[in-house]
C-alpha cells in the first residue's frame, strides 16, 4: 500500500513540476535544453575517460571543461533573462546575450589554446 | 730575420758544447713502463739532445738510439765538436737550400716566358707604351730575382767554404739573372754586390764592357754615398770586381777622403752608425760592415792610405773588443747593445760580421791588431757551439765567420775536441784527443799536455798530474793509453793544455790556456752478498733469508704481515775494488692494484740496505693486503750494467683498515678505456601511448553528436522559430553579419587548432572582435528598441 502511494505521491508530484514547468516561458526552456545538451556532452566525454583512459588529458580536459562552461554560462544568461528575478529588473535581456556570447568567445578561445 | 731563431737556438743548444757534452746514458738500464720519475731524467737528457739534431743529421739521431738501446755504446761520445763534424751535417741542410734556390730561379724564369708573349700583343696595338712597359716588366723580374740572389750569394759561398756542392748543376739557370743584374742600369749597388758575388763563384761569361759600366757605375755610388750601407755594397762590388778582372780600374783615387767619410760614422766606443742622420744609433753590426768596407778601401786605394789613419782603425777594433761579451764557458760574442726589433740581428750575425771585419781589416793592412788569443778562441768557440742554426742565413753567418777564423792574421784559434769523452774499463780505451783549426784543418806541430784530472764535485783530490800525450800522427791524435790504468768509474774534470813546439807559432796560434773537458769514465760495477730476508720486529730474529744472485734471475715468493720487516742488502764495488755510490737504488713495491710504493736505499758506508717496518707503513700501503711485486733498480750513469729487476713477490698480511683510513688513491685508467672507442649511444625513444580502438572512439563520437540532435529536436518540439529575424533590410544585413561574425571566429578558432600560432590568432581575433562588436550593438539595439515599441505599446 505503503509504495503505491508512494509512487502516487511521485508522480504527483511530477504531475506539478511539468504543469509548474510548462509555464515558463520558451526562452527559458530553450536555454535549459541548451544546458541539458552541454551537460550530456560533458558527461559523455567523462564516460569515455572512464572507458578509455585519459590519454589525451588535456584534449578530454579542454573537451569537458568547454561542455561545463558552456552549461555554466548559459545558466547565468538564463538567471539574467529570467524575469522573475527582479535583481535584473533593469538588464535587457540582449545586453545579456551580448555577454554570453563575449564569454563564451573567450571561453573557447581559451579551450582551442588549451586542446593541443 | 734570423736574429731571434738564432739566439734562442744558441741557448737551446748550448749543452751539447765541447766544454759541456750531456751525460751519457746509461748503457743497460732498461726502462720499464713503470719507472720511477728519477729513473727518467737521464733519459730527458737524452731526449734533448736528439730533438737538437732531429731533422738536421741522421747520423747524429743514430747514435742516440744505439745508446738508449743498449750495447755499451757512449751516448755523446760521437758530438765532437771538431770542424769535420760541421761540414758533415751540413751537407743535408745544405742541399735543400739550394734546390730552392734552383727552384726559385726556374720559376722566375717560366713567368718571364709566359708574360713575353701577352705583352708583345698589347705592346702591337698600343707602341708608345712599350718603353713604359718593358722597364716595368724588368723592374717587376729583377725584384723578384734579388731575394734569390743574395740567398745564392750566401749558399753558394757556404758551398765553396765546405768544399761541397760541385755537382749541383745551377750555372745555367742562374747566371742569366746575374747578368739581367749586371747589365740593367736600374739595379743598384746592393744588387750589383750579391750579383757579383754569384758571378765571381760561379764565373758566368760577361764581357768586360759590362765589367768596365759597373765600374764606373759603382765608383759613382761610392762618391754619392751618404750611409754606410751604400759604402759598404759599393766598396764591396768594387772588390769583387777587382778579383774578377783586371783589365778595368776599380781604384780609388779619393782613397783617404772616401776612408775618412766612412770613419766619420764611428762612434767613440768603437761602434759604428748606419748613416749620419740618426746620431743615437750606434750598432755593432754597423761596426763590422764598416770594418770590411775600411779594408776594402785599403785595397782599392790607387795609392797608399795614410797610415795614421789605419792606426786609428786599429784602435777602434781594440775599443770595440772592449764591448764583447762571454759565457761561461768562455765563448766570447757580440750583440747589439740597443735591440731595434725592426733591423734586430742575432748575437750570431752580429758576432760573424764582427769577425769579418776584423779579419778583412787584418789581412788589408801590415798593421798588427792587438787582441788577447782567448778572445778569438773564444769567438771561434761561439760559433762552433751554436751547432747549425735554424735559418741559411744563420749557417752562412756561422760557416763565413769561421772561415775567416780559420786563416786570419790576427791569431789562429786551435781548438781541443775529444772523439769521446765516455771512456770505458771493460773495452780499455784510450783518451784520444784531436787539436785541428775551427773547419778541421791540420794544427802546426804541437803536444797536448793532461795537467790534471779530478773528480767532478771535488776541486782538491787531483787523480792524474801533468802527463804528456803521445801524439800519433797516423790518426793525427794525441793519445794518452796509461790513464785507464789508474782511473776508476767515476765522473771526472780533465785539465788539458795545448803546447806549441815552434814559439814562432805563438803569435799565429790561438790556444787559449787551459781546457778543462769533463770525462766519464765507466766500468762493470760488481754486486755482492745481495740477500732479501723477512725479520720479526720484535726479536729481530730472522723469519726466511734468501740470497740473491744479482743481477741473475730471481723468483722470489715470500711472505710477512704487519708485525714483520723486509731487509734488502748488497754491496756495491767498482772494478778497482772500491765501494760504489751509484746514482740510484730503489726498491718498488707493487701490488695487484697497480698501487705502487718507492722506497730508496739508504747505504752505510758500503753496503746498501732497505729495510721495511710493515707496522710503520700499513697506513701508507692502505691497508691492502695480498701480493706485491718486488722491483730493484740500481742504476747510474757511469755503470755499465745498471740493472731493474724483477725480484719475484712477496704476500703481505696486514689488518684490516679502520675507519678513518686514507683509501688507495685510484690508479690510473687503462688507456685503452680512455681513449679507445666509447659505447655506443642508443637512444630510447618514448614509446607510444596505448591507443584505444577505433571503433570504440568512432561510436563516443557519434555519441557525443547525440546531445546535440537532441537539442535540436527539443527546440522542435518547443516550437522555436526565426520570426523575431529583423524584416527590414538594414537591420537585417546587420542581424546576419552579426551572425556571420560569430561564425567567422569559431573557424579562426578552429584555424588555430589546426595551424596558426597565438600571435596571428590575436591579431585576427581582434579585427574580427572591432567587426563583431559593432554590428552586435546595432542587431541587438534593434532588438531592443523593437520590445521596448512592443511593451509600450
Amino acid at each position: 500500500m505503503g509504495k503505491s502511494s508512494a509512487t502516487k505521491d511521485a508522480q504527483a508530484l511530477f504531475q506539478s513540476l511539468r504543469s509548474a514547468y510548462a509555464a515558463t516561458p520558451t526562452n527559458l526552456k530553450i536555454i535549459d535544453l541548451y544546458v541539458m545538451f552541454a551537460v550530456f556532452t560533458a558527461v559523455i566525454q567523462v564516460v569515455y575517460m572512464a572507458i578509455v583512459g585519459s590519454f589525451p588529458f588535456n584534449s578530454f580536459l579542454s573537451g569537458v571543461l568547454s561542455g561545463v562552461g558552456t552549461a555554466v554560462l548559459a545558466v547565468c544568461l538564463r538567471i539574467q533573462v529570467n524575469k522573475e528575478n527582479k535583481e535584473f529588473k533593469d538588464l535587457p535581456p540582449e545586453r545579456a546575450f551580448a555577454d554570453f556570447v563575449l564569454c563564451n568567445l573567450v571561453l573557447h578561445l581559451v579551450i582551442m589554446n588549451f586542446l593541443g | 730575420m734570423i736574429g731571434l731563431e738564432s739566439l734562442s737556438g744558441y741557448q737551446y743548444n748550448r749543452t751539447n758544447f765541447v766544454g759541456s757534452f750531456s751525460p751519457t746514458t746509461p748503457s743497460n738500464l732498461r726502462l720499464g713502463s713503470n719507472a720511477s720519475p728519477a729513473a727518467i731524467s737521464p733519459m730527458l737528457n737524452c731526449r734533448l739532445y736528439s730533438s737538437f739534431f732531429g731533422g738536421k743529421g741522421d747520423k747524429a739521431r743514430d747514435t742516440e738510439v744505439s745508446a738508449v738501446s743498449g750495447g755499451g755504446e757512449p751516448a755523446v761520445g760521437e758530438s765532437g765538436s771538431g770542424g769535420s763534424d760541421i761540414v758533415d751535417m751540413a751537407k743535408d741542410n745544405w742541399k735543400s737550400t739550394v734546390e730552392t734556390i734552383t727552384y726559385l730561379g726556374e720559376r722566375a724564369k717560366e713567368a718571364s716566358n709566359e708574360v713575353t708573349p701577352r705583352v708583345q700583343q698589347v705592346l702591337e696595338s698600343h707602341p708608345d707604351l712599350r718603353d713604359v712597359i718593358v722597364s716595368h716588366l724588368k723592374v717587376t723580374i729583377v725584384m723578384s730575382y734579388i731575394y734569390s740572389l743574395k740567398e745564392a750569394y750566401e749558399a753558394l759561398r757556404t758551398f765553396e767554404i765546405l768544399g761541397i756542392g760541385k755537382e749541383l748543376n745551377i750555372r745555367d739557370s742562374t747566371c742569366p739573372f746575374v747578368m739581367d743584374t749586371l747589365g740593367s742600369s736600374s739595379s743598384n749597388s746592393w744588387d750589383m754586390f750579391y750579383a757579383l758575388g754569384v758571378n765571381r763563384l760561379l764565373k758566368c761569361e760577361i764581357n768586360d764592357e759590362v765589367y768596365a759600366g759597373i765600374a764606373s757605375r759603382l765608383k759613382a755610388y761610392v762618391n754619392a754615398a751618404n750611409s754606410l750601407l751604400d759604402f759598404y755594397y759599393s766598396i764591396g762590388s768594387l772588390r769583387l770586381l777587382k778579383d774578377l778582372t783586371s783589365e778595368i780600374d776599380v781604384l780609388l783615387v779619393d782613397a783617404d777622403g772616401i776612408f775618412q767619410s766612412i770613419k766619420a760614422l764611428s762612434q767613440s766606443d768603437g761602434r759604428w752608425r748606419y748613416s749620419s742622420n740618426d746620431p743615437a744609433s750606434s750598432s755593432t753590426s754597423a761596426a763590422g760592415a764598416a770594418l770590411q768596407t775600411l779594408a776594402g778601401v785599403v785595397l782599392l786605394a790607387s795609392s797608399e792610405i795614410d797610415q795614421s789613419l789605419i792606426r786609428t782603425l786599429t784602435n777602434d777594433i781594440v775599443k770595440l773588443f772592449d764591448s764583447i761579451e762571454k759565457y761561461d764557458d768562455g765563448a766570447y760574442y757580440f750583440d747589439e747593445k740597443v735591440a731595434d726589433a725592426r733591423e734586430y740581428q742575432g748575437p750570431l750575425s752580429v758576432t760573424s760580421l764582427v769577425v769579418r771585419g776584423l779579419t778583412a781589416v787584418a789581412s788589408a793592412t801590415s798593421e798588427s791588431i792587438n787582441l788577447p788569443g782567448d778572445k778569438i778562441l773564444g769567438l771561434a768557440k761561439f760559433f762552433l757551439a751554436i751547432g747549425i742554426p735554424d735559418s741559411a742565413k744563420g749557417f752562412y753567418s756561422q760557416i763565413e765567420a769561421l772561415a775567416c777564423l780559420e786563416s786570419n792574421r790576427v791569431s789562429i784559434p786551435l781548438i781541443l775536441s775529444l772523439p769521446a769523452t765516455v771512456l770505458s774499463l771493460t773495452r780499455k780505451d784510450q783518451l784520444k784527443v784531436r787539436v785541428t783549426t775551427v773547419l778541421g784543418s791540420k794544427a802546426p806541430p804541437l803536444s797536448v799536455k793532461l795537467i790534471q784530472a779530478f773528480t767532478s764535485g771535488s776541486k782538491d783530490a787531483s787523480i792524474i798530474e801533468s802527463q804528456e800525450l803521445t801524439f800519433d800522427s797516423e790518426n793525427d791524435a794525441h793519445l794518452l793509453d796509461a790513464v785507464l790504468k789508474s782511473v776508476d768509474v767515476g765522473k771526472y774534470q780533465f785539465v788539458f793544455e795545448i803546447v806549441l813546439h815552434d814559439s814562432e807559432n805563438k803569435n799565429i796560434y790561438a790556444t787559449g790556456g787551459r781546457t778543462k773537458v769533463p770525462i766519464y769514465v765507466t766500468g762493470v760495477i760488481k754486486v755482492d752478498n745481495a740477500e732479501i730476508s723477512v725479520l720479526d720486529s720484535d726479536l729481530g730474529t730472522v723469519e726466511t733469508q734468501k740470497k740473491l744472485d744479482l743481477p741473475g734471475e730471481t723468483a722470489l715468493s715470500l711472505s710477512a704481515n704487519h708485525l714483520q720487516k723486509l731487509r734488502l742488502s748488497f754491496q756495491l764495488t767498482t772494478p778497482f775494488g772500491n765501494p760504489f755510490q751509484p746514482h740510484q737504488a730503489f726498491l718498488n713495491l707493487r701490488h695487484e692494484t697497480q698501487v705502487e710504493h718507492i722506497f730508496v736505499s739508504g747505504n752505510s758506508g758500503k753496503q746498501f740496505v732497505i729495510m721495511l717496518d710493515f707496522l710503520g707503513l700499513v697506513d701508507k700501503f692502505f691497508y691492502l693486503s695480498g701480493r706485491y711485486d718486488i722491483q730493484l733498480t740500481v742504476g747510474d750513469a757511469v755503470m755499465e750494467n745498471s740493472y731493474l729487476l724483477e725480484l719475484g713477490n712477496i704476500d703481505l698480511d696486514l689488518p684490516e683498515p679502520p675507519e678513518k683510513a686514507s683509501r688507495a688513491p685510484p690508479q690510473p685508467a687503462d688507456l685503452y678505456l680512455r681513449y679507445g672507442p666509447k659505447a655506443e649511444i642508443t637512444h630510447i625513444f618514448r614509446s607510444p601511448e596505448k591507443r584505444p580502438p577505433p571503433e570504440l572512439s568512432l561510436s563516443f563520437f557519434a555519441l557525443v553528436l547525440l546531445p546535440i540532435l537532441g537539442f535540436v529536436v527539443g527546440l522542435l518540439r518547443l516550437g522555436v522559430n526565426l520570426k523575431n529575424f529583423p524584416t527590414a533590410t538594414v537591420s537585417a544585413t546587420f542581424a546576419i553579419l552579426f551572425h556571420l561574425g560569430i561564425a567567422a571566429v569559431l573557424l579562426l578558432y578552429v584555424l588555430f587548432w589546426v595551424k596558426l600560432d597565438l600571435f596571428t590568432t590575436l591579431k585576427a581575433l581582434g579585427f574580427l572582435s572591432i567587426f563583431l562588436m559593432f554590428v552586435g550593438h546595432r542587431t541587438l539595439a534593434h532588438l531592443a528598441s523593437a520590445s521596448a515599441k512592443l511593451k509600450s505599446a
